[in-house]
């Protein structure tokens, strides 16, 4: 069942697509991917219940990464994230990494770390770890300020690319105690929450 | 727009009765099912003769190309879908590929699951009939003894219309309606039928317990008249599926027995969470009360699991004395080894069977909407049903 909760995340795009019955919904957001970047997230408003099922299949079908949905009333909120060619490609090229085991061990220590979580708000929302900080890759920059240099810094997004990405920025920056966790949140199997 | 209108003359529409003659008629069919994958599985058109094949909509929004090769170029193809728009979507492309013999099918799979046919089981010796509404998507029976100017309903489904329009043709008054048990698996239409009607409407007392409304008791021996001849429908106690269950034997030849015994197989008794205390009712019906009958009675459910049980002509039916040949749950050795198997291989349950009841107890009221969405799916009342 989808959550009920007013969001506190944006889509990059808002696709309305009430009282259209299948196939419009998917006809339709498949168009209106094709008019995002990669990494953004798409929000489609629907009213066909049988949306649901056939977004998630759509989804999986075509790679792109459903986040969730939103049921408000009648209208059901899909929120997927379009994939991008580079995600797919392990690339991963800062040497400094935790694997999601070791990363589930020091949450049970009391050893203190920052675990800063990459991803863009909305794939936050849908499950994340508790203790997790989020700050978008996009915004990691501004945010620099607000960081330990007294404690490890964790960094994790869905597949460890773009954490990847996030360490290198943090490290040419000075920051000396950071690790990227491997893979992150796609093979997270310790406790997560959602909004 | 007008080149969506000029493939639609393309593509042709089947409705539900179409489909149910052809499938009667064990015609060669090839479907096409571009439902998800998951509804797809749990519950498809199935035939004598029907290929099917299941392909998701959205796997085909850039084109048919990738399947065409895979479909028949003469045959029937029949694209289905849980309403009709996307079978519509696909049937139109794959017209444009070149296939020629393309259909779709009208409201899809939620129309499918309420098409009722009639037709006729045979004749009652004082000139009246008895007929089976064959739900043939969701695999429910229900049946209408005419005699006289005057028709007895068993086992009704929601879909009334269909009854009152079948008695309206033929000059008839439904006089009874009678629940052979609280079913779960469907709504019950006994009662709304009554009302519109102006009908009886008979329930079995033990599963009555928590109704809201009033009924009259179907009991053993107490003998419903239809007509004005001497048809008479003799109820039997024959508990096991649930606890009131009551078969109903019409003119001595035809034993209608509800959701207690299949053509292939029997029922379930957990429906109610009771299945440790009723499976000894099932295995006390089944093996002593059923056998003190007539050997030639013949057997009408109030389902079917699978279009292998449809005979000629649609008709759901064996002779008694077959089914305590052929049906396996007629044929187990003792009363220990009938416990483990009846409760250790149930399958999943209906789908929304614990509201259905609530439903039929009077004790919800959900509209048109939601009573069609609970009803979704198999009705998977038999034990052997996957």
């Amino acid at each position: 069942m989808p959550a009920q909760a007013q969001p506190h995340f944006s889509a990059d795009k808002v696709l309305d697509c009430k009282g259209l019955a299948c196939p419009m919904p998917i006809v339709r957001t498949k168009k209106a991917m094709e008019q995002i970047a990669p990494g953004e997230v798409i929000e489609v408003q629907a009213t066909d219940k049988g949306s649901l099922a056939d977004m998630k299949g759509w989804a999986n079908n075509t790679g792109h990464y459903y986040l969730g949905s939103l049921q408000e009333g009648n209208v059901l909120r899909h929120f997927l994230r379009k994939a991008s060619p580079q995600e797919t490609k392990a690339e991963t090229r800062y040497p400094h990494t935790i694997t999601n085991k070791e990363l589930q061990a020091r949450l049970q220590s009391a050893e203190p770390f920052l675990l800063i979580d990459v991803r863009e708000p909305a794939e936050y929302a849908f499950q994340r770890i508790a203790a997790a900080k989020s700050i978008p890759l996009g915004v990691l920059e501004q945010h620099l300020d607000e960081l330990p240099t007294d404690r490890d810094i964790f960094v994790i997004c869905r597949s460890g690319n773009r954490s990847d990405l996030a360490c290198q920025l943090l490290a040419g920056k000075g920051f000396s105690r950071v690790k990227n966790v491997v893979p992150g949140m796609a093979g997270w199997t310790g406790p997560a929450e959602n909004e | 727009m007008s080149n969506l209108q000029h493939q639609q003359a393309k593509v042709k529409k089947m409705t539900a009765h179409e489909l149910t003659e052809l499938l009667f008629a064990q015609e060669e069919l090839f479907i096409l099912d571009v439902r998800n994958s998951e509804d797809y599985e749990n519950w498809h058109i199935e035939g004598h003769r029907v290929k099917s094949f299941n392909v998701p909509y959205f796997e085909l929004i850039d084109g048919v190309e990738e399947i065409v090769g895979k479909l028949p170029g003469k045959q029937k193809i029949l694209v289905v879908c849980a309403k009709e728009g996307s079978s519509v979507f696909v049937a139109e492309q794959l017209a444009e590929a070149g296939l020629d013999n393309v259909y779709y099918l009208q409201g899809g799979m939620k129309e499918w699951s309420e098409h009722l046919e009639p037709v006729k089981v045979g004749d009652l010796r004082d000139g009246g009939e008895i007929y089976q509404f064959v739900r043939i998507g969701k695999g429910c029976l229900s049946y209408m003894i005419v005699s006289g100017q005057e028709a007895a309903v068993v086992d009704s489904v929601r879909l009334t219309d269909v009854y009152e329009a079948f008695a309206k043709e033929r000059s008839l008054t439904i006089t009874h309606t009678i629940d052979t048990h609280l079913h779960a698996d469907h709504i019950s239409g006994g009662r709304k039928l009554a009302k519109s009607t102006g009908a009886t409407y008979w329930l079995p007392e033990k599963d009555a317990e928590e109704v809201t409304f009033a009924y009259e008791k179907l009991e053993e021996g107490k003998v419903i008249q239809v007509g004005t001849t001497s048809i008479s429908i003799l109820p039997i106690y024959s508990p096991g599926h649930t606890i009131g269950s009551t078969s109903l034997l019409v003119d001595d030849t035809y034993f209608l027995t509800g959701d207690i015994l299949f053509v292939a197989s029997i029922g379930r008794p957990d429906l109610a969470g009771k299945a440790e205390d009723w499976v000894g009712d099932l295995h006390d019906t089944l093996y002593n009360r059923y056998q003190d009958l007539s050997k030639e009675l013949l057997v009408l459910p109030a389902h079917f699991g699978s279009h292998a049980e449809l005979g000629p002509d649609g008709v759901v039916s064996a002779r008694l004395g077959d089914l305590y040949r052929d049906n396996p749950g007629l044929n187990i050795a003792s009363e220990a080894e009938f416990r483990r198997v009846v409760t250790g291989q149930l399958p999943p349950q209906p789908n929304a069977y614990q509201e259905i009841r609530q439903v039929n107890m009077g004790r919800l009221q959900p509209d048109e909407e939601e009573q069609r969405e609970m009803e979704t799916g198999p009705n998977r009342c038999a034990v052997h049903d996957k």
